[in-house]
């Protein structure tokens, strides 16, 4: 399972998890459906986390609120220099500052993008190291450097790594014929889209404190994978594993930044073992802005054709997309599943440039996809003179790859369209794209989404039950905000008859069981299924000890109330905790997630619908109802699932208004690394959301039928805003963020073309 | 967008507290720190000169209806000293430039933003922190209209959110939805979790006036 964690690394960033996903189905399989019909009394209900009193009164401890004894601060030098190659480092000045306690260096190699880590401080206090790092003399020599995209195309432009080119193919994809189907349209369309570069901005840095005990590390850290972080620090510094434990209580935000090892957490390992002391480093916003990860931008030419009864005879994409030095994302996902297309194919090339490393950024290539491809749907459907929700219904299937492969195990695809449509008000839309008149203009749109969420195979959870009757549920996963301790209680407490305060939840200690990575929609449908295996046969062994003591058998014996009681005949029951009086000593249940049925597609699948108004004097946009429709299988926890999709929207109209990474050509720097100019949707931008769930149970998935949320909300939320705006003015903005100025741009253009 | 984020008492600190604070950075620090650190930089040369130095200097204040006396050194800002020297941590360090309002805390039952603010300034002052919102065990009804609407996913913000919430119903019992986005618009939830936050700040309005 490691391999698979550390997979974050590879080139496409969202390949993971399509690998993980298709590696899914070579496990075994059995039948899993033994829970799909069962009537849950907590499991599916709003149930309030049973940690909020520790957030809301300040407790919860966050990796940046740990203080050890003897800890010392250790900061990072970074590179102001896009490229360059560094001819000399002299850290003795640094060194010979009182309070100082260590200068390493952490630079292999040439400099490739501005913010790079070249060397790193320890000293007592946060104003010592900062006067360590302006101590160290770092020599230059720069290079050319190219930070844009269409500059790193160009011929001739500085090359970023020195055995690839800046234009580099990758894995295509192709199906059918395309011109054999281009040739049966009626009508063919190519149009290009383009996505910006964004930071995940977390509200937490990313921040690590290290630990040496002897050769044991211990790693406090900011980090949606616990496990990961253990495994890829044991390699970096060549100990074992095993040494090495890695705590995650709470986490300010990671969005897929925070998914694996990060810099911060060898640096301070390393200044914990030079100086024998705690260290903890924690990096400033604008070093979060540079280093930490970003949302590949891309530009997507989608080419595709329709008959006029709305069948679509083939898609075809040319995609290029940078994720600065390292590879950027696939967003091609979309069309090759989403819409029935028997003829279908993929060219895509990563452009390199001297910008930090791109990371999975919340719905890695899907976000970007669908943006792309959901446009290009309602331009396809425009074409025709179709309604767009009619021309996709007219293209739904219920297998993958356009309708090409394996059917979905499950897909309520149908159900959000039909339920969204009714909550917005389809019939109210502008019949013409455009056909609205005065200043201010309003539309309405739709997207569709599709994401993976199936959750790992052999993801392991304990139940250990005490003799004084309490109740531990143990994952070595990790609460990333999505409300994982509250569903790892629920669970155990529906299946032993308890209330979820009643069950004590450990997760976020990677001497736990393992359990995966926090991202790509993973966290519920691996752990809630192992917990509920682990808590089955705990049930299973405590009516056992109770059938005795009620004098039936222990199959007509029900957990419920807090007792064991005799089905059908409440009154002869026992209360849990004299049964477990009866234990002589703890007893630990190991449950695990099990393997997933070959032959089917295991997707989570979502349609949002949104109202917009679009003031044509000043190009404002104002974002003004969005619906969400998700089908995740059995939803765990409404409370929190709501929450999730409400942020998924919110972060998904940002992405479409508001954020880009903005470069300077000239200094090959970020020129908004900051909260003030990277712009994000606050307070004043937030439309009335309404989150809903196709009430679905998947008959296979896993024991709960539950599939994962994480990513699903946020895929849809940026197209359907650009779509909602096509139908306001009638022209397609094909480019987010949809700013002003480039609303303006379109409606003059518009103006001048009639 | 962002508009509302400056609030009353922020502005006028920032460039006081930008240069002072930014002696960690640039050749001015190098003229200056050596005073305040270990002598073993005193060799360094700097284009700069002379600067003034402030003294550290000790002050009184209350924090959560208990009163401290603190020396303080000039650029430290009133987070650092909540954070570091008294062991509050429910107020953030998340951007420390004053943009993100997940360091609000309420002075003299004002909002203000306290990466922003120099302790040095806060002699004589009564402040209020998440810490000191709960009384005897019982939670605020702001507090626990965030836990009963599920106002927070990651809950980073959730602390400086609650004492802009406070800010905003001690001057407005009843406000609407839009006073409300208003009035929280200088703070930011990446989580994105806004329309649960109006809701819980709703909540807490009627148990409020109930």
């Amino acid at each position: 399972m490691e391999k698979k964690d550390s997979r974050y690394a590879m080139e496409d960033s969202n390949l993971w998890y399509e690998t993980y996903a298709s590696d899914q189905t070579q496990h075994s399989s059995e039948a899993l459906s033994s829970d799909s019909d069962k009537k849950f009394k907590l499991i599916g209900k709003h149930i309030k986390r049973i940690d909020g009193k520790k957030i809301v009164t300040g407790k919860a401890p966050f990796t940046q609120d740990i203080k050890l004894k003897g800890m010392l601060i250790g900061k990072i030098l970074r590179s102001p220099h896009a490229k360059a190659e560094v001819l000399s480092i002299k850290l003795d000045v640094a060194k010979s500052l009182s309070g100082v306690k260590a200068a390493i260096l952490m630079i292999r190699g040439n400099i490739q993008y501005a913010g790079q880590m070249v060397a790193a401080v320890a000293a007592v206090d946060e104003k010592t190291a900062d006067k360590a790092l302006e101590l160290i003399k770092v020599e230059y020599k720069p290079m050319p450097f190219v930070v844009i995209e269409e500059k790193a195309r160009e011929e001739g432009s500085p090359q970023v790594h020195d055995k690839r080119p800046n234009v580099e193919q990758r894995r295509g994809y192709s199906r059918g014929d395309v011109e054999a189907g281009f040739g049966k349209a009626d009508v063919v369309i190519e149009r290009t889209y383009k996505t910006a570069v964004e930071i995940h901005q977390t509200a937490e840095t990313h921040v690590s404190i290290a630990k040496w005990q002897g050769e044991r590390l211990t790693i406090w850290d900011s980090t949606q994978a616990i496990h990961s972080v253990r495994d890829q620090l044991a390699e970096v510094l060549q100990i074992p594993a095993s040494r090495i434990k890695v705590i995650k209580q709470y986490m300010g935000g990671g969005f897929g930044s925070k998914l694996g090892l990060n810099e911060q957490t060898v640096a301070a390992s390393m200044l914990a073992k030079e100086t024998n002391r705690p260290v903890k480093v924690m990096l400033t916003r604008k070093a979060n802005s540079l280093c930490v990860g970003n949302r590949p931008s891309t530009f997507q030419t989608y080419k595709g054709g329709v008959k006029k009864d709305g069948t679509i005879t083939a898609l075809s994409l040319l995609s290029h997309t940078s994720g600065g030095i390292r590879g950027g994302d696939r967003s091609s996902e979309p069309m090759i599943d989403v819409h029935k297309c028997e003829n279908a194919k993929v060219e895509d090339y990563n452009i390199y440039m001297n910008t930090g490393p791109s990371k999975p950024t919340r719905a890695p290539g899907l976000v970007q996809g669908t943006f792309g491809l959901e446009g290009f749907i309602e331009e396809l459907a425009n074409e025709i003179g179709m309604d767009p929700l009619e021309f996709r219904k007219k293209n739904y299937t219920t297998k993958n790859r356009g309708g090409t492969g394996i059917p979905y195990s499950s897909k309520g695809l149908d159900k959000a369209y039909e339920i969204g449509a009714k909550q917005i008000g389809w019939h109210k839309r502008n019949k013409v794209p455009g056909e609205g008149k005065g200043r201010i203009r309003r539309g309405i749109g739709m997207a569709a989404g599709i994401w993976w969420g199936a959750g790992s195979p052999g993801t392991l959870a304990d139940v250990k039950l005490h003799p004084d009757g309490s109740v531990e549920a143990v994952c070595g996963t990790q609460d990333i905000g999505c409300g994982t301790r509250t569903h790892m209680a629920i669970v155990t407490a529906e299946t032993l008859g308890l209330e979820p305060k009643d069950i004590t939840v450990k997760l976020g200690n990677s001497d736990y069981p393992w359990a995966p990575l926090s991202g790509g929609s993973l966290t519920t449908p691996s752990v809630a299924p192992a917990l509920r295996d682990a808590a089955l046969k705990a049930a299973e062994h405590l009516k056992g000890m109770a059938a005795s003591k009620l004098k039936v058998s222990a199959s007509s014996i029900v957990c419920e109330n807090f007792t064991f009681q005799e089905k059908g005949n409440p009154k002869n029951a026992t209360p849990f905790k004299e049964v477990l009086g009866d234990l002589s000593h703890e007893i630990v249940f190991h449950g695990e997630r099990k393997g997933l049925p070959e032959g089917y597609a295991y997707n989570t699948f979502g349609a949002h619908f949104a109202e917009v108004e679009v003031d044509t004097m000043t190009g404002m946009i104002k974002v003004i109802k969005v619906v969400a429709v998700h089908d995740s299988g059995r939803i765990i926890n409404k409370l929190t699932a709501e929450s999730q999709v409400i942020g998924g929207i919110t972060q998904g109209l940002s992405t479409a208004l508001f954020e880009q990474r903005i470069m300077d050509n000239e200094t090959g720097r970020m020129v908004n690394p900051n909260l003030r100019d990277y712009k994000i949707a606050t307070s004043m931008d937030i439309p009335e959301i309404v989150p809903l769930f196709v009430d679905s149970v998947d008959p296979r998935i896993n024991i709960l039928g539950t599939k994962g949320l994480g990513e699903p909300p946020r895929i849809p939320a940026s197209a359907v805003i650009a779509n909602s705006v096509y139908n306001a003015i009638g022209i397609h903005i094909r480019e987010i963020p949809m700013t002003p100025d480039k609303v303006l741009q379109a409606l003059k253009e518009k103006e001048v073309a009639r | 967008m962002n508009k509302g984020k400056m609030k009353k008492g922020k502005t006028n600190t920032f460039t006081r507290r930008d240069f002072l604070k930014g002696f960690g950075s640039g050749t001015l620090g190098v003229a200056i720190t050596p005073k305040l650190l270990a002598q073993k930089a005193e060799s360094i040369q700097t284009k700069a000169g002379e600067v003034p130095v402030y003294a550290k200097k000790q002050i009184k204040f209350t924090v959560n209806s208990k009163a401290y006396t603190k020396v303080v050194e000039p650029q430290e800002t009133l987070l650092d000293v909540l954070r570091d020297k008294l062991s509050l941590t429910g107020a953030k360090k998340t951007c420390d430039r004053g943009e993100c309002g997940g360091c609000t805390v309420l002075l003299d039952g004002n909002p203000i933003y306290s990466c922003m603010y120099l302790a040095i300034r806060a002699d004589g002052t009564n402040i209020k922190t998440i810490e000191g919102m709960a009384k005897e065990g019982k939670l605020h009804p702001l507090q626990q209209a965030y836990i009963d609407k599920d106002a927070y996913q990651c809950g980073f913000c959730t602390p400086g959110f609650i004492m802009a919430s406070e800010a905003l119903l001690k001057k407005k019992s009843n406000p609407d939805l839009g006073e409300i986005k208003k009035g929280l618009s200088g703070n930011l939830c990446r989580c994105g979790n806004y329309t649960k936050i109006y809701q819980a700040v709703d909540q807490a309005a009627k148990a409020g006036r109930s």
